[in-house]
């Protein structure tokens, strides 16, 4: 409708400009419909496309009795990709993904570091950071004895580096 | 002959095929021919008149159809891949190994996609590179430029996504790696790499949804801008016009 149309609109309906007209009102009505159910597909698609059961390792798991550990040991667990690091102060559960881009390290026992494939990055076995790439220290994860004398690591918790499990 | 070539093609007008499929007479004017890519689906949208400089296929054609022939070649290599291929753990593996060495022509159509696909990295970068030194994106060329520079991200997440599928430590430990990239992004990059990997680690859902996106959600977008692309080549007036050109000469 041009705006002479709508002049002779307008003198048809006296007071038609101060008003909400019922085409306004359906158009904002129908345009609102549609932006609320546009967003709630959108809402409904995200919860849809992120999975609520995932088959993935378990955040906390069980590392077997301390006595399995010698002092001054490092030993990889492959399937939870964890350090359980035993030193004369006590022990310490460190995380084998490399804080740089996600790999996983590996402990090398003759040169008693933690070392990354992908970019090289180097860590001590207390995680502390060497060298390379990598931004932080290994992450430590929250350590504890279950009642019936077994490790128990809890990875959804991290503790500062210098927090050891003393058994 | 050639006259009895004419006459066989003119009653074949005649016939009532014909004429229910092409609807008009033969295209002799201009008028029957505008009517004649109005009235086909394959050529309405093509714009009916062009610049006729447009329609010179010069040099600096030949990047960009090399990128959108080896897109072809990609769509139909990949498509037979598909036939074999379940994205799957532990079976997507295993189907790449039996396209190497059991499937008849199976190692040759999984190198030339996976050839076809490093060339059309390179060949698209090579594009946007000749585009950029003759000035292609400067007016009246900038949307198609930033159609451009999606069509190079989509070819970009095409060659990652597909970067997963033979499920070997290489494509293992590239996507760990690419997604860990992602989630340094402030806020939502964990989001986005969980919604990404359908999880936490580089798994089956990961797997699927990568193919997924692979396949279907970026081949998709890709024909879609491809078809934006190339519609305002012709439109614009060809690739890089020279600023004389905008005047008429």
């Amino acid at each position: 409708m041009n705006e002479a149309e709508n002049a002779k609109f307008d003198q048809r309906n006296p007071g038609a400009d101060a008003e909400v007209t019922r085409r306004d009102f359906l158009n904002q009505i129908t345009i609102g419909a549609l932006g609320v159910a546009g967003f709630g597909s959108v809402a409904v698609t995200y919860q849809y496309l992120s999975p609520n059961v995932l088959f993935e390792a378990a955040a906390q798991f069980r590392a077997g009795t301390p006595d399995l550990y010698p002092v001054h040991s490092v030993t990889y667990l492959q399937d939870q990709q964890v350090y359980i690091v035993r030193m004369p102060e006590g022990f310490y559960a460190i995380s084998a993904v490399c804080t740089h881009l996600g790999c996983i390290t590996q402990w090398k026992e003759e040169a008693q570091m933690i070392a990354c494939p992908c970019h090289g990055s180097k860590f001590k076995p207390d995680g502390v950071k060497i060298e390379g790439p990598a931004p932080r220290p290994l992450p430590h994860f929250a350590l504890s004895l279950t009642a019936d004398g077994e490790l128990l690591v809890n990875k959804l918790q991290n503790v500062k580096n210098t927090q050891a499990l003393k058994v | 002959m050639a006259t009895n070539v004419n006459a066989l093609l003119e009653s074949l007008r005649e016939t009532k095929v014909w004429k229910s499929i092409f609807r008009r007479g033969p295209a002799n004017s201009n008028r029957t021919r505008s009517l004649a890519v109005f009235g086909n689906l394959f050529l309405h949208w093509m714009p009916v008149k062009v610049r006729e400089k447009a329609l010179h296929v010069r040099v600096s054609y030949y990047l960009g159809s090399i990128s959108f022939l080896l897109f072809l070649i990609l769509s139909v290599t990949g498509i037979l891949l598909m036939f074999y291929y379940h994205p799957a753990a532990p079976n997507a593996y295993r189907d790449m190994k039996d396209l190497q060495f059991v499937v008849s022509s199976g190692v040759f159509l999984r190198n030339l996609h996976r050839l076809a696909a490093h060339l059309m990295v390179f060949m698209v970068f090579a594009h946007m590179f000749h585009v950029f030194y003759r000035g292609g994106y400067k007016p009246p060329h900038e949307f198609n430029w930033v159609i451009g520079v999606k069509l190079l991200l989509v070819t970009l997440f095409l060659s990652y996504t597909g970067y997963l599928l033979p499920w070997d430590q290489l494509a293992f430990w590239a996507v760990t790696v690419g997604t860990n990239i992602i989630s340094a992004m402030p806020v939502i990059g964990e989001k986005i790499r969980f919604l990404l990997l359908g999880g936490h680690i580089v798994g089956e859902n990961a797997l699927l949804r990568f193919y997924v996106l692979h396949v279907v959600i970026l081949p998709l977008a890709a024909c879609v801008l491809m078809g934006i692309h190339f519609w305002r080549v012709q439109k614009d007036g060809g690739l890089t016009l020279k600023a004389k050109d905008s005047d008429g000469k």
